[in-house]
């Protein structure tokens, strides 16, 4: 097919994910702060949609925190991925999907510097011998999980008990994306849509019934910046960088934000307490904040999953006013239960943000 | 050429990230650091290609290498395919290797973060792990997190969680025989090293500031001094 204009440039843009057969390799920060989104991964693409994804339980980080916070040698990153790669390579599948952006941006930034210096590659190689005994093939595919439940999209979109639409008045939610910076700003044509046309998140968000709002800090980083989180004497860029792209958007009234990095959501989420506690400033109506939820989260809300189980509780922004728009049902008394009910008493209450 | 340039020189992320830099100044421009922090990429590659060993030792030394957050948000932007935040990484590197991180507060943050990441990394097989996470270290991270920190089996157990099960899932606690290979590859690969040369480096540092580990280790993870900031 030839291409002309603007379907010539769009098609550069464009990312053929396989449809099925994935070794699965988790986050170390999804797994802490947002562990039910972790397992709605798998429970929507594996469970509902019957793709094949297999864990194991001897993988590990990929060393990718600390390895851009400086604490450990390009070398040893690169072998604690080629590790993950032998797994990959003895448990005989030849696509990688991780849920975490710094490992997708490890990853990738990994293979293209092999491709590069193949003698990187052969002493890599050697180095995992020597450590571990294990030998590996590279992968034919990465993907980011956002970029399989991307493709999955139309499937969840005909399985939908709810539409990102008000319930009240009929119109779109007004949805702002944040796709993270190691997603596609240093290897843009491994994104959809690369760096400039970010539409993983988008796509899902308008597939499901919202409409996204474009907004001047669309781009900007969230602010984790590794080292600059990491260290408490250095947050204050963290939260700086996160008020600015609060301050860019809250002229658009966003109903939520929706994320594809591991840390995005949370700082997204918990600055927006600080911001409160510190300034008394809220960014969503009546006090409340503008809820950031995780894609896999977004995903479970609109195939009728109970908010609580996808682990909407752990969030400092309340999703309540969200849900209620949405007409999504769900228990406040349930809320902070345990398994089997079990009393686990409830979180304290913030000075000034709304949590419900 | 210098000694300095040419250990640079040997850093893949070095060569990958500078190639001819027209210094136009646009990795500055969409820098989340350089918004906040006294920092300029521009004047960093700037400095490096002038290939001055005596203001490469300096830049070595110095807070400027440790302001950037590695968004990499210079790649997408640089005209000529330059990595001003490779060209970081390379000098961070460097400033690590030879104990210059310790001539700078925000280079002596290192300690802390190469304690508390690679400890986690050779103890549990995460960066980050519950067991590590104190909330009063992260006041930030609001009352909902001191709930489940408080209530860690319980929460991690109601959302689906492995929380230091056997098998595969969530915060599974990976088996010793894989934590022993990463150790392999620590050893095998210099990262063993490098936590052993920060230490040391840090350590002597800490007796200089005359104070003992703990609290040098302390300081160095929750002391600002003034003057980072653009509107300081």
């Amino acid at each position: 097919m030839i291409y002309q204009g603007k379907q010539k440039i769009w098609s550069d843009y464009q990312k053929e994910i396989p449809d099925d057969h994935y070794f699965y390799v988790r986050s170390c920060i999804r797994q802490n702060f947002f562990p039910a989104s972790e397992k709605y991964f798998l429970a929507i693409c594996r469970d509902l949609l019957g793709r094949d994804i297999f864990e194991t339980e001897h993988h590990t980080t990929c060393a990718g925190i600390a390895y851009h916070s400086d604490t450990i040698p390009q070398e040893t990153a690169m072998t604690v991925v080629a590790r993950q790669f032998a797994l990959m390579t003895e448990a005989g599948y030849d696509n990688l999907v991780t849920s975490c952006i710094t490992s997708f941006g490890n990853y990738c930034e990994i293979l293209e510097t092999w491709r590069e210096f193949p003698e990187l590659e052969a002493k890599i190689r050697e180095d995992l011998w020597k450590a571990c005994r294990r030998e590996f093939k590279k992968p034919q595919y990465v993907a980011h999980a956002s970029d399989l439940m991307y493709k999955l999209r139309g499937e969840i979109a005909e399985r939908a008990k709810f539409r990102l639409v008000s319930r009240a008045t009929g119109e779109p939610l007004r949805i702002v994306e944040h796709i993270g910076c190691h997603y596609s700003k240093m290897f843009p044509h491994k994104g959809v849509g690369g760096a400039e046309y970010p539409c993983v998140l988008s796509g899902m968000a308008e597939a499901w019934g919202g409409q996204v709002i474009d907004y001047p800090e669309r781009r900007h980083c969230c602010g984790y910046g590794f080292r600059q989180y990491h260290v408490k004497a250095n947050r204050g860029y963290s939260l700086s960088n996160t008020h600015k792209k609060f301050e860019s958007m809250e002229p658009f009234h966003p109903d939520m934000i929706i994320t594809n990095c591991p840390g995005c959501p949370y700082f997204l989420d918990r600055w927006q307490y600080v911001i409160s506690e510190q300034t008394g400033k809220t960014y969503g109506p009546n006090g409340h904040g503008i809820p950031a939820l995780t894609y896999e989260e977004l995903a479970g809300l609109v195939l009728g999953y109970d908010p609580w189980d996808l682990g909407l509780q752990i969030h400092q922004v309340g999703p309540e006013p969200l849900l209620d728009k949405i007409g999504i049902p769900y228990d406040p008394a349930r809320k902070y239960l345990g398994l089997n009910e079990k009393d686990i008493l409830k979180p304290g209450l913030p000075t000034v943000l709304k949590c419900c | 050429m210098g000694k300095l340039y040419d250990e640079l020189c040997k850093d893949y992320r070095f060569r990958e990230g500078l190639k001819t830099c027209i210094n136009c100044g646009t990795c500055t421009a969409i820098c989340p650091a350089a918004e906040f922090y006294k920092y300029d990429p521009r004047k960093i590659v700037d400095t490096v290609q002038r290939k001055d060993e005596a203001e490469i030792e300096a830049l070595l030394k110095s807070d400027t290498i440790w302001y950037c957050g590695e968004c990499m948000s210079c790649v997408t932007r640089c005209p000529r395919k330059n990595g001003p935040g490779l060209v970081i990484m390379a000098l961070r590197n460097l400033s690590a290797k030879l104990g210059y991180f310790t001539c700078s507060e925000k280079g002596r943050q290192l300690w802390p973060l190469t304690k508390q990441l690679t400890g986690n990394i050779l103890h549990f097989g995460y960066c980050v792990h519950p067991s590590t996470f104190d909330p009063d270290d992260h006041p930030e991270s609001g009352p909902v997190s001191r709930w489940v920190i408080e209530h860690k089996e319980d929460v991690y157990a109601r959302l689906g969680a492995n929380y230091q099960g056997k098998g595969p899932g969530v915060l599974r606690r990976i088996p010793q025989e894989d934590l022993d290979e990463l150790q392999a590859i620590f050893d095998v690969t210099g990262g063993t090293e490098r936590i052993q040369a920060v230490e040391k480096a840090s350590r002597e540092k800490a007796a200089e500031m005359g104070m003992d580990f703990d609290e040098y280790t302390k300081y160095t993870f929750e002391h600002c001094s003034p003057g980072h900031f653009n509107n300081e």
